[in-house]
């Protein structure tokens, strides 16, 4: 099995090339040329910014770059997940074809394999859903690995963000698709069914809190991709923290962003990124 | 202080303290962990390292674990920051630390910070005798447990703190000032006067962001505003600071790139220092260089 090793990031920013910005329901999947890249271990992610107009939208925002998981490699391109929730994301979903993108990355530590024999469950909310494509992607390599694939949405237009991924089993809060309510109640049988399974998990706070409570009682193994507000990406603002077990804090971007759950003592809202 | 800056720059470099830097543009405390840095860029930190001069982060006698998050607002032009100094304590900072930074090629800057001026000279007298570091820098914005206002933010105060710091140090010592007061060019005639070698400002401003429900967004209350948006203040306090005191002056506050750093030469600083455009660019520091050598 290989071992998902990553190489380490450039130390500049990289001026990018938009090949295209295209809806896939309430989301958009940002397309940029990319082919000099050192290839991103799946869950690692990049600081990325818009070259021109970053800055002059609602309060004067955006000034920071924005987060974004590593969605999908194909040939010379990376692909990003994005919803408009802000001044950041807004400016990055008007996004052109041609359009430059400052990119910093890949960063931070991404998920690990799966040991032999296991059977992977990805689990996704919203946006999260990113980073699991590309997990999607590398496992596909794994000959041994099972996947089960189990994603959430708020309604059916976000629920079109899970064809990123093949074969998912999805879940909505208004149960416009698939099963009607929690994300978890769909683990919750998964879990009971085999006890090989390993977690991989990316979406909302109280999401990822409910999957890792559940795994801690069912002791399941879970790695946990986060969300934090960070200012930098790689270490040097201290801005992205969350709380770990037994006390002290894990910085999201160079602990993270994925996390074993066990490290966590829980997975609070807290963190709230700049949108 | 300020004449021909370039000139010196052509010949290999500046002086500055006794020190020999490579250039005149180095890093905020703060602003950019090298050690963290190094694991996510590799050697390449090493081999172009933006930084003439490195500052750590603001060690303090204890560990720390920081403030709890949320740690950082997004403002107009800027953020705010109320990270806490999370450090490992100067026991953990010189054995852990240490060693790490000093691989780096550029002189390393301690930054530290006490309650008190004991406090102070305690961290003072420990890092003088480590030959890994270069220069101490003070940082007084660290509310007086009695007072509660910031050592630095009174001259009388922070002369006391610096005198007895002083006392404890061969090595340059820097005071870093704090722009949250009445007077900055009094604290830094104050600083100069208790035999301080330079002084840096500015340090953050005083900044709160609300929650939607009308409390504090920050987990630890007020923070700090820096980036772009305190640019002119900067500009106005470094060169109020640079007509009243003769030691050199480390310039800071929203430099973003040479022009930037330019003013603050031309008012007065010696240095000037990058904070939170790093986070934007890691190498933003080295262009700023460039553009400084280039503009010559």
């Amino acid at each position: 099995m290989s071992d998902w090793g990553a190489a380490p990031a450039p130390l500049e920013r990289r001026l990018l090339t938009v090949l295209g910005v295209e809806a896939l329901g309430a989301y958009r999947v940002l397309r940029v040329a990319d082919v000099e890249t050192p290839e991103p271990r799946p869950g690692q992610f990049a600081m990325i910014a818009a070259a021109k107009r970053w800055g002059g939208g609602a309060d004067e925002r955006p000034y920071l770059a924005r987060a974004f998981s590593i969605a999908r490699r194909r040939v010379g391109e990376t692909h990003f997940l994005l919803e408009d929730v802000g001044p950041g994301t807004k400016r990055l979903c008007e996004l052109d074809e041609g359009d430059g993108l400052w990119a910093l990355g890949p960063l931070g530590n991404g998920f690990r394999p799966p040991g032999a024999r296991r059977r992977a469950i990805l689990v996704g909310g919203g946006v999260g859903v990113a980073p699991l494509a590309i997990l999607q992607d590398a496992l596909a390599a794994e000959a041994a690995v099972d996947v089960t694939v189990l994603l959430g949405f708020r309604d059916a237009a976000r629920a079109e963000g899970a064809a990123l991924l093949h074969g998912a089993r999805i879940a909505t809060d208004d149960g416009s698709v698939g099963h009607r309510g929690l994300l978890t109640e769909l683990l919750s049988k998964e879990l009971y069914a085999d006890a090989r399974a390993e977690v991989y998990a990316c979406g909302p706070a109280p999401m990822l809190e409910a999957v890792r409570a559940m795994c801690a009682t069912r002791d399941v193994p879970a790695q946990l991709a986060l969300e934090a507000g960070m200012a930098c990406g790689f270490g040097a603002c201290f801005g992205c923290v969350v709380p770990m077990r037994g006390g002290g804090y894990l910085r999201v971007c160079v602990d993270g962003p994925v996390i074993d759950a066990a490290e966590l003592e829980r997975v609070d809202e807290h963190a709230g990124a700049p949108a | 202080m300020t004449g021909a800056p370039e000139a010196q720059a052509a010949s290999g470099g500046i002086e500055f303290c006794g020190l020999r830097l490579a250039h005149r543009v180095i890093n905020g405390s703060g602003t950019f962990d090298a050690i963290a840095a190094r694991r996510a860029f590799g050697a390449a930190l090493i081999e172009r390292f933006p930084f003439a001069a490195y500052v750590s982060k603001t060690i303090t006698l204890q560990p720390r674990r920081g403030n709890p998050p949320p740690r950082l607002w997004e403002a107009p032009a800027g953020l705010i920051n109320s990270i806490g100094l999370p450090n490992k304590g100067l026991d953990g900072y010189l054995a852990e630390d240490l060693p790490l930074l000093a691989e780096l090629p550029a002189p390393l800057i301690t930054n530290v910070m006490g309650a008190t001026g004991e406090e102070l000279a305690t961290l003072v007298a420990a890092c003088d005798e480590r030959p890994e570091i270069a220069a101490i820098e003070l940082n007084v914005s660290c509310p007086n447990v009695k007072t509660g206002l910031d050592i630095g933010a009174d001259p009388r105060q922070l002369e006391d703190v610096v005198r007895a710091c002083r006392a404890s140090a061969a090595k340059p010592l820097i005071v870093k000032l704090t722009p949250n007061t009445a007077d900055v060019a009094a604290c830094a005639q104050a600083a100069e006067a208790a035999g301080a070698d330079a002084v840096s400002l500015i340090n953050t401003l005083r900044a709160t962001a609300l929650a939607p429900d009308g409390g504090a967004w920050l987990g630890g209350g007020d923070g700090g505003l820096s980036g772009p948006a305190i640019r002119p203040v900067a500009l106005a306090q470094v060169a109020a600071v640079a007509r009243r005191v003769g030691v050199p002056v480390i310039g800071m506050g929203g430099v973003q790139n040479a022009a930037h750093a330019r003013e603050l030469l031309d008012v007065g600083a010696t240095l000037v220092a990058v904070g939170s455009e790093s986070f934007r660019d890691p190498l933003a520091a080295a262009r700023v260089a460039e553009g400084l050598s280039q503009a010559a």
